[in-house]
């Protein structure tokens, strides 16, 4: 393999691994306040629709649209939408104390749907398939910073080489991770989601840090569609339901990181650089793999290597129940419902 | 004694749906007192301290702090006014450290916080009031006294000038149970007003300046406790004449009827539950068994019933009624079960082990003979039958058989349990914490039914946490510290506080 593709690689997982770090630093807020949302993937697609939509209207007939303010629209866009979606799931398991799981599958599939329905009237009214396109929103998501991104020649390249939305989700990572560990209202709500009783008896509104946490969260898994949608299809709309797989690929996620913000942003790189792995392995042993398993079309075999960031998941979750050891756990009362006066 | 009120509750009603928790309480707290609030399981004094701390929010009612009427809506409002309540299952976070429990709900100056801080003031506390606590270990590697000491630092940290101890001593050894009653002193002394729930009559007289009685919700009398004794409390407390005595026949020609040897079993964490632990146990004897809560008592009944993997070496004996001698260790635990030995567990929440919530005493009496139906539908006659027997039999008050089991009272609740398993006529009933949150009368009934057992001539093997009733039901009582035998004693002539130190401190020597 040469040098050169194995930087293509690194930044091809980097931009892959940007999409589930929002999905799942978002997701782990959530899941500290112990609500178990499995919308994520729902949640993503309206933040995706709600972005495109907005950079559409903005951009379409418009030949003066600046870019930033294109891509502000749609941000802005993508936080309201996905903003709703939390408190939509909010309200039906907190308030209402619906399941979590079901409210959460529910949501994905409504997410999708509301998603996929307005993405297609949008390539309708954009005249057909490859004809939507916001270029000048996704083109400001997309510039790198100047100097930087071409002065250092190969560290440019691996480290510099993307738009501001990839280094946004290195900093939110590492504010939740500060927010969770060194703030009161950040051990307040572990609190929330490890012992709700327990924080409600120490004064704690668990009602409020359940909706403020699952609506900032579900922004911020937002914001992770709205990247996909500006960078990592360019400013287009994908019917083929690669978000939904990359939304389920942040929830795995947020298992592996065993809920740390901190170690979502490089276990995220390391999610992208493994579903990348059937692109730039070598193909000879591509070859040799595929005989070996007897697979004769090699789509075959891309779905096999893209299972691989599940299967590290799968791992990392025996090795953890196996050290057992209870910081690593999830939260303890993760996707339970709290009532106050229930005896 | 300073005799300023504290605080002044007035006509407080709670209901939940229909039914009454509270009905127009009325009391007092002074500072610079004990005071204990006595009444049986269900009589809403829990309940009524809760609403002080804001759990609950009362129906009607008026509450007075410090003199001035106030409205306490959440544990937030409690806290700004000094209340702190440790509540019997403690609120406390198991993967945080004590210090990060203990500002935990705390608005710092700062949105950040800093440790050595905390660390610093929660040291002072426990030097004034003479509490050992390690600030950065994590609660859940903590021992039950030494949750319990952070949950009163952690109240004391946040200010707090009346306490509420609901139950402070249903898991303490005696040595433990003395050590908080002086550090409760210590309190008193210093001005603090100190609210004890509980249902131990002599806490109450050893430790309080005046006993508040409640029954069923209402509030009977106050009582300066230099002029109680037990027999005018309890009298206030049931409303009834009760007698506290327990029938304790000697036993009569008992057979031995189970040998344990060399028991060793690991627990889940792969820490040894039980070592090297051996006994016999006779027919128509009680064998008490000992020990703070988690030291093995669980994984030694376990291990009898066939539900815990022995170490190579172990060996348990059974000795049938007819004469047999059969090798229990490998074999189903449904075997042992055909064979007569019998397990009632009763867990912390009573319902999570034996019984199933949502199904009624039928159904709940059919999971353990399903196997023996001949055509693959349900046979209900014989499990009705059963159902009813028990109920009869037991007095077990429930609208009907098929109502859920969730539904009815702790006591009945441990009545099915019980019941289910006497009913099976046992060579050997073990029970563990059969009377855990009865109240008085109620686990009398469950001590009676255990003796009624023993003169039956079925080894009873009785695994209790209150040591006085041990000490009056058992023959002999086995000691277990840490998953160690620790000593079997002569339950007629063992003093409680030899048991006390043999619970915590392994004595090699003392075997003999």
């Amino acid at each position: 393999m040469t040098l050169t593709s194995f930087i293509a690689w690194i930044a091809a997982a980097i931009t892959f691994g940007t999409i589930i770090m929002y999905g799942s630093v978002g997701e782990i807020l959530t899941e500290k306040a112990g609500n178990l949302n499995l919308g994520v993937p729902g949640i993503m697609y309206l933040g995706a629709i709600a972005s495109l939509a907005g950079a559409f209207f903005y951009e379409n007939g418009n030949p003066d649209a600046v870019p930033w303010i294109s891509a502000l629209i749609a941000i802005v866009c993508a936080l309201i939408a996905s903003f709703l979606g939390g408190l939509l799931y909010s309200f039906l398991t907190v308030t209402l104390r619906a399941n979590q799981n079901v409210t959460g599958l529910t949501l994905t599939i409504f997410g999708s749907g509301v998603a996929n329905f307005f993405g297609g009237s949008l390539v309708k009214l954009s005249g057909g398939v490859g004809q939507i396109s916001v270029s000048a929103a996704s083109s400001a998501v997309r510039s790198t910073i100047p100097f930087l991104s071409t002065a250092l020649g190969r560290v440019s390249e691996i480290l510099f080489s993307y738009g501001f939305m990839a280094y946004l989700a290195i900093i939110i990572a590492v504010c939740a991770h500060y927010f969770l560990n060194r703030t009161h209202v950040g051990l307040n709500l572990r609190a929330v989601g490890e012992n709700p009783a327990t924080a409600d008896a120490a004064g704690i509104n668990v009602t409020k840090y359940k909706y403020t946490a699952t609506c900032i969260g579900a922004m911020i898994e937002g914001l992770g569609g709205m990247y996909y949608v500006m960078d990592y299809v360019k400013g287009t709309w994908d019917t083929g339901g690669g978000l939904e797989a990359l939304g389920w690929l942040a929830v795995a996620l947020v298992i592996f990181t065993s809920w740390k913000p901190r170690n979502a942003i490089w276990g995220a790189y390391l999610f992208g650089f493994c579903y990348w792995v059937y692109l730039y392995i070598p193909s000879s042993i591509f070859a040799k793999l595929a005989s070996m398993l007897g697979a004769t079309n090699t789509t075959y075999m891309q779905n096999l290597y893209q299972m691989i960031p599940y299967l590290v998941t799968i791992i990392v979750l025996i090795l953890v129940s196996k050290r057992k050891r209870r910081e690593n756990q999830n939260p303890a009362s993760l996707g339970v419902s709290y009532f106050r006066e229930e005896r | 004694m300073n005799e300023r009120t504290a605080v002044r509750m007035e006509n407080i009603t709670k209901r939940f749906g229909p039914v009454v928790a509270n009905s127009k309480v009325s009391m007092n707290i002074h500072y610079g007192e004990i005071l204990s609030i006595l009444g049986e399981n269900g009589s809403g004094k829990t309940t009524l301290m809760n609403m002080l701390a804001g759990i609950y929010y009362p129906d009607e009612g008026d509450i007075y702090v410090n003199g001035e009427a106030v409205t306490i809506a959440s544990p937030h409002d409690a806290y700004e006014l000094g209340i702190g309540m440790i509540h019997q299952h403690y609120k406390l976070v198991d993967v945080f450290t004590a210090a990060e429990n203990i500002i935990l709900g705390l608005k710092g100056e700062s949105g950040t916080y800093n440790l050595s801080e905390v660390n610093k003031k929660v040291k002072e506390i426990c030097d004034r009031y003479g509490f050992e606590i390690d600030p950065a270990q994590k609660v859940y590697e903590m021992s039950v006294s030494q949750k319990q000491t952070l949950e009163i630092v952690k109240v004391l940290y946040r200010g707090a000038n009346i306490l509420i101890l609901d139950e402070p001593t249903a898991v303490l050894t005696p040595q433990e149970t003395s050590k908080l009653f002086s550090i409760l002193r210590a309190m008193r002394a210093d001005g603090k007003a100190v609210v004890l729930i509980t249902h131990k009559l002599n806490e109450v007289l050893e430790l309080s300046d005046r006993v508040t009685i409640l029954r069923k919700g209402e509030y009977i009398e106050t009582i300066p406790t230099p002029v109680a004794n037990e027999q005018i409390l309890t009298e206030a407390m049931v409303g009834e004449k009760v007698t506290l005595d327990i029938d304790r026949p000697l036993p009569e020609n008992p057979v031995k009827r189970l040998s344990v040897r060399h028991l060793t079993v690991f627990s889940d964490e792969n820490i040894k539950a039980l070592d090297d632990i051996s006994f016999d146990a006779y027919g128509g004897e009680i064998l008490g068994i000992a020990g703070i809560s988690g030291c093995g008592q669980k994984e030694l009944l376990e291990a009898i019933a066939g539900l815990q993997k022995i170490e190579e070496g172990g060996s348990i004996e059974y000795y049938s009624k007819d004469g047999q001698t059969r090798q229990l260790v490998g074999v189903s635990p449904r075997e042992i079960r055909n064979l007569g030995v019998h397990l009632s567990f009763v867990p912390e929440d009573r319902l999570g082990m034996g019984l199933v919530a949502s199904m009624g005493m039928v159904e709940n009496m059919m999971l353990k003979d399903y196997d023996k139906g001949r055509s693959p539908f349900l046979d209900r006659t014989q499990s009705i039958k059963l159902a009813d027997e028990v109920k009869a039999e037991l007095d077990i008050a429930t609208p009907s058989i098929e109502t859920p089991v969730r539904k009815l009272s702790g006591g009945n609740v441990q009545k099915v349990l019980v019941g289910r398993e006497i009913a099976a006529e046992p060579a050997i009933l073990m029970s563990a914490y059969a009377v855990r949150g009865l109240d008085i009368s109620k686990s009398y009934t469950i001590y009676n039914l255990m003796t009624e057992q023993k003169k039956k001539g079925v080894a009873v093997i009785y695994v209790g946490e209150d040591l006085d009733v041990l000490l009056a039901l058992a023959d002999r009582i086995l000691v277990l510290c840490n998953g160690h035998e620790n000593g079997i004693l002569d339950a007629r002539t063992a003093k409680k506080e030899e048991i006390g130190i043999r619970m915590t401190n392994l004595q090699k020597e003392a075997e003999a």
